[in-house]
């Protein structure tokens, strides 16, 4: 230790071995080739879906809706005009039933419930929400205002069904932003005499609100692109029909049902269908990361 | 002033109504969603209450019989599809996912870090239908010769080796499934390893050991129980998951006979008969369905215990807890 000489005899000592380092090398390699894999899919199914979809697109595919008339011109089965619109108007209806419910009930979990039994519990229970498959929130909607009530599959079921998946979504994001509200701020205006709910809607609310916009903006483009919800409580029908209370085609459903058939012209239509889809979740999760990096919080 | 010098800073009783009203609002509105959960719950215990005494809880999930027409329900061959195709989608996802995150986390220089993260993320976008239809019309036709090779190939194994490769089939299913999982394994992973303490894996490097080394004795060790977790979330994601299995299963009630050939899942049965199902059929369907409830709920509930043991170690900041969105779980946590 003493002799400081740069004679390279002095640093072998210290020099990694060549088996540790072509381990080294090995496991560095295999990181990769992992990460490149996982990235394959994804370009896939980009390429696929363009080259499928733009091929599809036209102006009257989006103007016209689907038809049944499989067995003729590509040109004669129509477009995907009622699916969009079912879907646009399906999660406006579960946006606007689940943001507030779950917006509510995150402010209360943090602001009132805080750390006692019974908002673990309901913590408890919103996680078991996060984890029931899609499907069953159809049949549980199916068992209750289907089989409930003697009627038939309608818009608004739909939208309920969506609305339950959304929640646990809006609950998780809206609490963690709420969280992060240091409570300086809350014992601020608390001292200046404002009492509970004007912290809450003047102080808490303004403050949180970047943040809660980007979970709400993900809950939706999650809930846009569900098939398994809707199959049970709102589709079958392929006209344009803006009434709630009446069956509703939406995106998904019109791509699971023309994915069974033999027609190419209709697999097609999923295609565009598809790309459509993609384009609209994909703006909505764009938007949720631009509002986030807006937040002056997360 | 009938009370002292207090009541000048109390507020009147008509001041304080609105601090009640929400506070007692928004505690009914958390009371709401309990109640709404146990409800849905007894109700599908009720309407899948006819297959069940049919043939018993016993019975109607371990008898090998799916027979419509012949009015016998049991639920074995969906039972293990869905089995079958989870443990396949978490054998290939995971060490693909946890890959991903290290490289993310450990390797990858600074810059690519978060445009890999957004890229991983973005499969999560993905609308389980469009999964479904990409799966059906490119992987499965695509693979097909090379999985007829390996089936010749390895015809000495039973269930993997053998039989005519069909293009709907066990394996595409578990492999789209592995795609799906993917983001939500990777986004916990990453999660999990950011807590790992920098002393930790400076005083790693500084004994001399190489970046792998490091990665192995310092990152791995602290954050296995929360890798394993964010495998089980992936694992009740894949349980769960109905649309892209159904469409790319094969939906045959039949106990699968070899890794490539057609079969069924819990969802798959639930999405592609409950249209026509009637009486005894649609109890079934029900009781398939609550099959899958309680599936999933042990899944993720073991899940949720680790993740959170794993991320209360390394940090106290809420982040972790929107593990259960991945994308919403990392921006919270940026």
């Amino acid at each position: 230790m003493s002799a400081q000489s740069p004679a390279s005899g002095q640093f072998a000592r210290f020099a990694v071995s060549p088996a540790r380092r072509r381990k080294d090398r090995i496991a560095r390699g295999t990181i990769l080739a992992g990460t490149v894999i996982a990235l394959i899919p994804l370009a896939l199914l980009v390429f696929y879906l363009l080259r499928k979809g733009l091929g599809s697109w036209s102006p009257s595919f989006f103007s016209t809706d689907p038809t049944g008339n499989t067995f003729f011109k590509a040109s004669s089965i129509g477009g995907i005009k009622s699916a969009i619109l079912g879907t646009v108007e399906m999660v406006a209806l579960a946006s606007a039933i689940a943001i507030p419910i779950g917006i509510g009930t995150a402010v209360w979990l943090v602001e009132y419930g805080r750390d006692s039994w019974f908002a673990n519990l309901v913590r408890f229970f919103v996680d078991v929400l996060t984890g029931v498959p899609s499907i069953v929130f159809g049949l549980f909607i199916y068992i209750v205002l289907v089989v409930g009530t003697g009627s038939s599959y309608a818009g608004y079921k739909g939208s309920l069904a969506l609305a339950l998946l959304m929640l646990p979504v809006v609950i998780r994001s809206a609490e963690v932003i709420l969280l992060l509200i240091p409570d300086a701020l809350r014992e601020s205006a608390l001292a200046l005499g404002a009492p509970r709910w004007r912290v809450i809607f003047s102080i808490v609310m303004p403050t949180a609100l970047p943040g809660m916009v980007t979970g709400v903006l993900l809950a939706i483009a999650r809930a846009a692109g569900e098939t398994a919800p809707l199959l049970f409580t709102a589709a079958a029908t392929q006209k344009t029909n803006l009434n709630l209370g009446q069956f509703m085609n939406s995106l998904p459903v019109q791509i699971y049902k023309d994915v069974t058939s033999p027609t190419t012209a209709v697999v097609d239509r999923a295609w565009g269908a598809a790309l459509t889809l993609v384009i609209m979740i994909l703006l909505l999760n764009l938007i949720a990361r631009l509002v986030s990096r807006r937040s002056r919080l997360a | 002033m009938p009370s002292g010098d207090r009541s000048i800073l109390e507020r009147s009783p008509l001041a304080r109504l609105p601090d009640r009203a929400l506070k007692y609002g928004l505690t009914a509105l958390a009371a709401l969603i309990l109640a709404l959960i146990v409800y849905f719950f007894v109700r599908l215990v009720g309407e899948s209450r006819p297959a069940l005494a049919r043939a018993g809880v016993f019975g109607f999930t371990f008898d090998k019989d799916w027979n419509v027409s012949g009015e016998r329900f049991g639920a074995l061959p969906l039972v293990l599809g869905t089995l079958i195709t989870s443990a396949l989608a978490l054998l290939i996802g995971v060490p693909v996912a946890v890959a991903t995150a290290i490289y993310a986390n450990e390797l990858c220089p600074l810059r690519l870090r978060a445009a890999l993260t957004v890229l991983v993320e973005l499969l999560a976008a993905v609308p389980s239908v469009v999964y479904g239809l990409w799966g059906i019309f490119f992987l499965a036709p695509k693979l097909q010769g090379a999985e007829q090779w390996v089936a010749d190939r390895l015809s000495f194994i039973p269930f993997i080796g053998g039989g005519t490769v069909t293009i709907p089939n066990y394996f595409i299913a578990g492999l789209i499934l592995a795609i799906m999982i993917l983001p939500i394994v990777s986004a916990i992973s990453r999660e999990v390893m950011a807590t790992v303490p920098a002393d930790h894996k400076e005083a790693a490097l500084a004994l001399g050991a190489t970046r792998w080394e490091m990665i192995r004795t310092a990152v791995i060790p602290y954050c296995r129980a929360g890798i394993v977790g964010g495998a089980m979330l992936g694992l009740g994601r894949a349980i769960g998951e109905t649309i892209a299995v159904t469409i790319v299963i094969g939906n045959a009630p039949q106990l699968g006979s070899h890794l490539f050939g057609q079969g069924y899942s819990l969802a798959a049965v639930i999405a592609n008969e409950f249209g026509e199902a009637q009486g005894l059929h649609r109890s079934a369907l029900f009781a398939a369905g609550l099959l899958l409830f309680v599936l999933t709920l042990l899944v993720n509930a073991v899940a949720r215990v680790l993740v959170s043991r794993a991320s209360r170690a390394g940090r106290t900041t809420p982040a972790a807890a929107a593990g259960s969105q991945p994308i919403a779980g990392a921006v919270a946590g940026a």
